[in-house]
């Protein structure tokens, strides 16, 4: 089984390193790369949720915000306890703090997404959505509300264990380091592909299907339905959170991020992705996440008419093709059926 | 003990038009078992359409029959857009699961918004004035423009109308729906779609009527909140969305379903915020409705009126 | 093959294929020592869309205007202005897409934006790494500048503008003042430039010997202040200090005087245009802002009639801040020995007594402007300059 896996992993490295090789830093290419990786997570940990387990989340910007501003406390302040200064560190001890700033970001959003599931997910599934999407607005009400950040003179006047709540307020936290390159994020993006992939293909997988389908016969066969749903739900924002920390550690973009950037047509525009490239498909969220993002990108000078030509083409999706682009199939079934 | 008895009012004022929206999504949801997410977007052209009418008749201080003639307007619009929603929209998806119609609905949430931003433009626009609407009372005349102060309380006309008018709306939708035959099919066929179909009833036609209804209100809604605040955001402001989310958990802590639940709940609401953003802290007001959604999820989902449903296989 | 490599190969592809058509052929060389008749690329980036489009779109008129004129009287040392602008849709994402996009795709010699204080930090933070000199014509929120030694602006500092508006509320009335001492602040919460500004107007005011009889907040966007009005009412303030967005003030300033507090309403330069939609409730009150359109200076006077004589209204501060900062950008060219980033980016530092439309500018040890304020009184539709404060 390890073998198996290994393969791809090696071959995604091999891209990953190539890739980074090609696209010079800062550049306005390294730029669209960094948003397609971050979608990519965020599309695919969505569609864990909606797709996979058939549930109604709409706030995923909001455990996106958590996994950011978590990730930053502990490069900023982590970093300022560690080696006295707030810029960025080179070598080994910067690499070292940002892995640890994403895996603490991840958890971070994941037991906010334990905290909003658990009650919520008991019961029916459109109080979900409201729910998830009053979450968002909470998150950044709450994070509006903080502090300005500490500048290094001002560190010594808040104790270490207080600073973390300095996040910058409305303003946002406009001191984060650029940690972020293209070999983390898509190292994230195969990691967020590969265990998408697995879980759907585990006994976890069967299960959460099983809940989509049709959770009163999946409770009255044995499975015991909430608990699936909570643990897709903390998975996906868990990912979510661990693209909030690459978000946050990408000049300019995230380096000054803001509440407001988190809101709730973030959310929406995951859901666009997951939607179009089809629920339950591991490779449609990612493929309709590149998609997108390109699309965005493209029609920067007719923003107004993009936003109504996504909303017609969500509407006419879900009344002609609801499955959306994959269907539930995924990209490499395709293709060996065209083969036989 | 002046500033309890304005919190009280302002959140009457508040909870009635909150009421009004929470109607809406209450007879969808009992209906059709799921949110309508484009209500807060009718609700916003209840305001704009009205905008829009005063402009085209030049009415920009209308007498108060005039007003009662753009809220006729207004409501008639708002109607025919909720049938048009519904009729293109929701049913070609009638037998479909659940989330695809929760995604159409955020996609014709999105698409009225951002037609509505290319149509009425993208800033805030400004309600005729109410200078001239006058309302007698027998020998006396006020401007729905005054404000009255009763005992240290500032009462605003036009606040009072607003209440009086969504009460008015109220008791005409219980009426409709409690002692009329339409009512007694509205209600069937919230019971059981297939069930009323058999007994007769056009259960396409009652969910087209009860669309046009909640829309209509929205629309009335959306008229009395650009009166009362005298302007209005953008149709892409996130504050409309905002209202129709709060709205709608009102109509939760009422009891989804349930018509009296959702005038209650708004109520709720209404008194809730204020009093907590008076006496606690204003920052949090918007979160006073989440707190309350979490709480009444906890305790009590069914609602404060609802009755527990066991669903069926 | 393997369905797991297969996807990430395919996805990689198409994510390579993407970026090649987006960028184009590689660029050639990437100095910014351009040869003597290319044209000189300015970079702009702002809010054309978005909740932030009219501040954007007024900054973007003025510098049109001021790139319209210099082209027109032969350029800058013989060569002409390209001006690049991208929008931003009042994000701090696409401000980094538009800003790297100026800077290395575009190959701008400098780069001028935005207005709201939280996206200049963001573009500013690339114009700093990347060695790119950026002037913002708006922002006032001071961290702007502190991102590094390549951020400029053409404004001042909410810093001042706090100070601005406590000493004239506290300044006798024969100094042009309004001799008042007890004030209640209502902020917007969702605005960093408005918690920043109430938060220096509250230092100022307290050195000055005044005092802060209520602080109460809202979320841009509220329909109803109801609850914090009361309270405010409750502490019977001599004066009200609002420093939001001119959209929400107009608001409440109706419900202020309905609910029956009649004293001045102070605010600062977000104010500007809301005797738009203000109505009578805002008669009597005043609000700083970066010039006045009835200043006796010529400049003013010129610049003003060929705005109105172009976009048919009258400019506001956001326009002529554009304009300046594009006039203050030609002006450290023409000065600057080479035209290149880094000679370019001395020569702003050095700047002394730039006649600008707002005002004669001076650039200090900190980037920020060095310049007076003018304080506004609003009277139905009209704003009569009420004073004048200097740093």
């Amino acid at each position: 089984m390890l073998r198996r896996a290994l393969l791809p992993i090696l071959v995604a490295a091999v891209a990953v390193v190539l890739l980074s090789l090609v696209v010079p830093r800062d550049s306005y290419a390294e730029k669209i790369l960094f948003d397609i990786g971050i979608n990519i997570v965020l599309a695919v940990s969505l569609n864990m949720v909606n797709g996979l387990c058939g549930q109604f989340s709409i706030g995923h910007a909001g455990f996106m915000a958590v996994g950011a501003y978590a990730s930053i406390v502990v490069t900023y302040y982590g970093g300022y306890a560690l080696w006295g200064e707030v810029g960025k560190h080179a070598g080994l001890g910067g690499l070292g703090i940002y892995l640890v700033s994403i895996v603490v970001g991840g958890l971070m959003a994941a037991v906010a997404g334990w905290l909003v599931g658990l009650p919520s997910l008991r019961l029916r599934g459109d109080y979900l959505a409201i729910v998830t999407l009053g979450f968002g607005e909470i998150i950044r009400v709450l994070l509006q509300a903080t502090p300005g950040v500490l500048y290094p003179s001002e560190m010594a006047e808040v104790p270490g264990l207080l600073r973390p709540l300095h996040l910058g307020g409305a303003l946002g936290f406009s001191h984060g380091q650029s940690y972020n390159s293209i070999a983390w994020t898509y190292a994230m993006v195969a990691l967020t592909v590969l265990v998408a992939y697995r879980l759907r293909e585990s006994t976890h997988g069967r299960a959460f299907l099983a809940v989509r389908e049709n959770e009163i016969a999946a409770e009255a066969m044995g499975v015991n339905t909430t608990r699936y749903k909570v643990i897709a739900f903390v998975l996906a924002a868990f990912f979510a959170g661990v693209a909030g920390a690459l978000f946050a550690h990408q000049l300019g973009a995230g380096t000054a991020s803001r509440p407001e950037e988190f809101n709730f047509m973030k959310s929406f525009e995951v859901v666009i992705m997951v939607v179009l490239g089809g629920m339950g498909s591991v490779s449609g969220a990612a493929v309709a996440a590149v998609a997108l993002t390109l699309l965005t990108e493209l029609l920067r000078s007719v923003q107004d008419y993009r936003m109504i030509a996504y909303a017609l083409l969500l509407i006419l999706v879900m009344i002609l093709r609801p499955s959306g682009l994959f269907g539930t199939r995924e990209i490499w079934t395709i293709w060996r059926r065209k083969k036989a | 003990m002046a500033a309890f008895l304005q919190f009280l009012f302002k959140g009457i004022s508040v909870g009635s038009l909150y009421a009004l929206l929470a109607l809406g999504y209450t007879m969808v949801y009992g209906i059709l078992s799921f949110i309508n997410f484009a209500h807060s977007d009718v609700f916003m052209l209840g305001a704009f359409f009205t905008w829009r009418f005063a402009g085209a008749f030049g009415l920009d201080h209308p007498s108060s029959v005039q007003v009662a003639g753009l809220l006729l307007m207004a409501m008639a619009a708002c109607a025919v857009t909720g049938f048009l929603i519904e009729r293109l929209a929701y049913r070609p998806l009638r037998h479909a699961p659940r989330i695809n119609v929760l995604i159409t609905a955020i996609g014709v949430s999105l698409l009225i918004e951002n037609v509505g931003q290319l149509v009425f433009g993208k800033s805030v626009v400004q309600f005729p004035s109410l200078s001239e609407a006058s309302i007698g009372f027998g020998k006396h005349t006020v401007m729905m423009d005054d404000t009255f102060t009763i005992g240290g309380v500032n009462v605003r006309v036009v606040e009072v109308f607003a209440v009086a008018a969504s009460i008015a709306l109220m008791l005409a939708l219980q009426w409709m729906v409690y002692r009329t035959k339409v009512g007694r099919a509205m209600r069937a066929v919230s019971v059981d779609h297939q069930v009323a179909g058999l007994m007769g009833i056009p259960v396409d036609r009652i969910i087209s009527l009860t669309f046009i209804i909640g829309s209509a209100l929205a629309g009335a809604g959306g008229l009395l909140v650009g009166f009362t605040y005298g302007q209005i955001k953008q149709p892409a402001d996130a504050s409309w969305i905002l209202y129709g989310l709060k709205a709608f958990i009102a109509a939760v802590i009422g009891g989804i379903g349930n018509l009296p639940g959702a005038m209650l709940g708004g109520l709720v609401l209404g008194l809730s915020e204020q009093f907590v953003a008076g006496y606690v802290s204003t920052t949090f007001r918007d979160a006073i409705a989440f707190a309350l959604l979490i709480l009444i999820l906890l305790v009590r989902p069914s609602g404060i009126l609802g009755r527990r449903v066991v669903e069926k296989v | 093959m393997n369905p797991l490599k297969a996807s990430v190969l395919a996805l990689s592809a198409l994510s390579l294929a993407g970026v090649t058509v987006l960028t184009g052929c590689p660029n050639k060389t990437g100095d910014s020592k351009p040869t003597a008749t290319e044209e000189i690329v300015v970079g702009e980036y702002g809010s054309m869309t978005g909740s932030e489009a009219t501040f954007g779109q007024s900054t973007h008129n003025g510098i049109v205007m001021a790139v319209d004129e210099i082209n027109a009287a032969g350029g800058i040392k013989g060569r002409k202005v390209k001006l690049v602008n991208y929008d931003d849709q009042g994000k701090t994402s696409e401000v980094g897409t538009a800003v790297t996009r100026l800077i290395t795709s575009d190959k701008a010699l400098a780069i001028l934006g935005e207005v709201s204080s939280s996206l200049s930090i963001a573009g500013g933070q690339i114009a700093q790494q990347q060695g790119v000199p950026m002037i913002s014509p708006s922002s006032t929120n001071p961290k702007v500048t502190e991102t590094g030694d390549y951020v400029f602006r053409v404004c001042f500092t909410d810093q001042f503008q706090g100070e601005v508006m406590a000493r004239f509320l506290t300044n006798p009335v024969a100094q042009k003042g309004l001799g008042l001492k007890k004030v209640a602040i209502l902020i917007d919460q969702r605005q960093a430039y408005a918690q920043g500004l109430a938060k220096y107007f509250e230092e100022s005011l307290l050195k000055l010997g005044g005092s802060v009889a209520a602080k109460e907040s809202y979320q841009g966007g509220d329909q109803d202040f109801s609850a914090q009005l009361t309270h405010i009412k409750a502490a019977q303030p001599e004066a009200l200090y609002i420093p939001g967005y001119y959209t929400d003030i107009a608001n409440i300033a109706k419900q202020v005087r309905a609910l029956g507090i009649t004293v001045p309403m102070l605010g600062g330069d977000g104010w500007e245009s809301v005797t738009d939609i203000g109505g009578p409730y805002l008669d009597g009150s005043y609000y700083s802002n970066h010039y006045s359109t009835d200043e006796a200076r010529p400049e003013v006077k010129i610049f003003v009639d060929k705005y109105i004589a172009k976009h048919k209204k009258t400019p506001d501060s956001m326009s002529a801040l554009g304009y300046d900062a594009m006039m203050l950008l030609k002006n450290a060219i023409e000065r600057a020995p080479t035209i290149e980033r880094k000679a370019v980016r001395d020569a702003l530092a050095a700047t002394q007594a730039f006649s600008g439309v707002t005002g004669t500018i001076s650039i200090d040890a900190q980037r920020n402007a060095k310049k007076p304020a003018a304080v506004l009184k609003i009277t139905g539709k009209t704003t009569t300059t009420a004073a004048s404060i200097a740093p």
